[in-house]
């Protein structure tokens, strides 16, 4: 592999995996979020040979046995999407803030979600599904 | 938005890694300001060392009153650790305040000194903090106070060759508060103006006052003229507000598309008034 392979562009293009987006390519719409080792990162800004080792989750990923994550199903439930550009990225980032903080606060949202831009819903409807997953998830 | 072709090595050790550097290597921190410089061809490095195999780089431990910091530890490792919060709150406020998320699960503080951003966070707190950055090299290691790392803007004191293998910050005592408070980008996040302060009261009189600023010019400083305005009087409003005023005095302040010079001035005055207020009421 060729060390300035960006790790966006292996995934969409050696593995196949297209759902995490290019959105800006310079690090700040959050559209490429992707999970590393447990942290969500921004796959534009990484080379894919720096993840050599690691466990990496994309959109993907989430579902299992059939099922829709509790993110993605909040998400669908307050409709936490429109276009659906920004989501993949989006649910990531939204699914972070639940494993560090089970029951966040408003602000602490917004704040988780800073690095990821959303053209569509105006936010609100974000904070909504990701307070939704929170208390469907027992907080 | 493809970098040019660059050899890339992953060192298991610093002494690896150094003679990396001997041999005209660039260090990889977190990337998050190397990567985005390299897609725009601002930086096109032949050699990477990609230090984040490095395990002994990243850690937070205590040391004879001082906290000793790994420089490959993240942003969001300062920003959530324990001990950081109990014993240097300003790092941790500061940490938490960069960028986003992703940005933090990645970025290092040994990248964002190393970087010198004239814009970026953590150098306002490193220098109300006083901050030591210990380097090493192919000759051995150094402690350099951050004031004279901070050479000029993108520009430290670092020689070729050598890397930041360490920050150290010291702990405070009782009485001591401390704010960072910032105008951020929209966009990025980046200070427009950044303040930090640390203050410390012995009995009535204010017996320590230390202000870092960023984002108003070539490189973060300490207002020195607004802490000798402060030490040795007692806080009241309209010190903080004459003190406050001096921040800028003796700068030469930048202007871009985010900010003129003289409102950049503006902004530093008043976010230092209300850094200052905020870090007396937290020594209480
Ligand atoms: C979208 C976005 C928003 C951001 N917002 C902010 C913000 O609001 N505030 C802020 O302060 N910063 C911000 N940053 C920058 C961020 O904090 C970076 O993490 C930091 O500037 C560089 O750290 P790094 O570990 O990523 O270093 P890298 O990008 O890997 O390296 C940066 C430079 O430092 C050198 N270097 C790295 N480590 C060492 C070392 N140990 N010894 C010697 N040289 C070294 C590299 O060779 C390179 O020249 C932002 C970045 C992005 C992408
Ligand atoms: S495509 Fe990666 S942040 Fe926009
Ligand atoms: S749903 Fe369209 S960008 Fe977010």
């Amino acid at each position: 592999m060729e060390p300035r392979l960006l790790l966006i562009h292996y995934l969409r293009e050696v593995v196949g995996l297209t759902g995490p987006h290019i959105g800006c390519e310079t690090s700040l719409c959050g559209a490429c979020t992707v999970e590393l080792d447990g942290q969500a990162v921004k796959s534009c800004t990484m080379f894919a040979v720096q993840a050599d080792g690691a466990k990496l989750v994309t959109i993907e990923g989430l579902a299992a046995d059939g099922k829709l994550h509790k993110m993605q199903e909040a998400f669908w439930n307050e409709h936490g999407l429109q276009c659906g550009f920004c989501t993949p990225g989006m649910i990531i980032a939204s699914k972070q803030i639940l494993d560090r903080n089970p029951n966040p606060t408003e602000e602490e949202i917004r704040h988780g979600i800073e690095g990821n831009i959303c053209r569509c819903t105006g936010y609100q409807h974000i904070v909504n599904a990701v307070r939704a997953a929170a208390k469907a998830a027992g907080a | 938005m493809i970098p040019q072709e660059f050899e890339y090595s992953a060192p298991k050790s610093l002494d690896e890694a150094i003679t990396l550097l001997g041999r005209g290597a660039k260090p990889l921190a977190g990337g998050m300001s190397l990567i985005p410089m390299m897609k725009l061809r601002l930086a096109v490095p032949d050699h990477l060392a990609d230090l984040g195999r490095i395990k002994d780089l990243s850690y937070i431990r205590e040391h004879s009153g001082s906290l000793l910091i790994g420089a490959t530890t993240t942003h969001y490792a300062v920003e959530s650790s324990a001990l950081v919060r109990s014993k240097c709150p300003l790092l941790a406020e500061t940490a938490a305040n960069i960028g986003d998320v992703q940005v933090r699960n990645r970025g290092t503080i040994g990248g964002s000194v190393a970087h010198a951003d004239p814009s970026a966070d953590y150098p306002a707190a490193l220098q109300a903090l006083e901050a030591q950055i210990v380097a090493r090299g192919s000759k051995g290691e150094r402690a350099i106070p951050i004031d004279s790392f901070l050479a000029d803007t993108f520009t430290t004191a670092l020689e070729p060759g050598e890397i930041i293998r360490e920050v150290i910050v010291p702990i405070d005592g009782a009485g001591v508060g401390v704010c960072y408070q910032k105008v951020a980008q929209k966009a990025s996040g980046f200070a427009v103006v950044g303040i930090a302060v640390r203050i410390q009261r012995g009995g009535e009189k204010l017996s320590m006052v230390r202000v870092g600023v960023t984002g108003l010019s070539n490189r973060a400083y300490r207002a020195t003229h607004t802490e000798r305005a402060l030490e040795g009087r007692t806080g009241t409003p309209a010190e903080i507000e004459a003190a406050a005023n001096l921040v800028a005095q003796g700068v030469d302040a930048n202007s871009d598309i985010h900010a003129s010079a003289p409102y950049r001035t503006h902004l530093a005055k008043i976010h230092a008034a209300r850094a200052l207020a905020k870090a007396l009421a937290r020594a209480e």
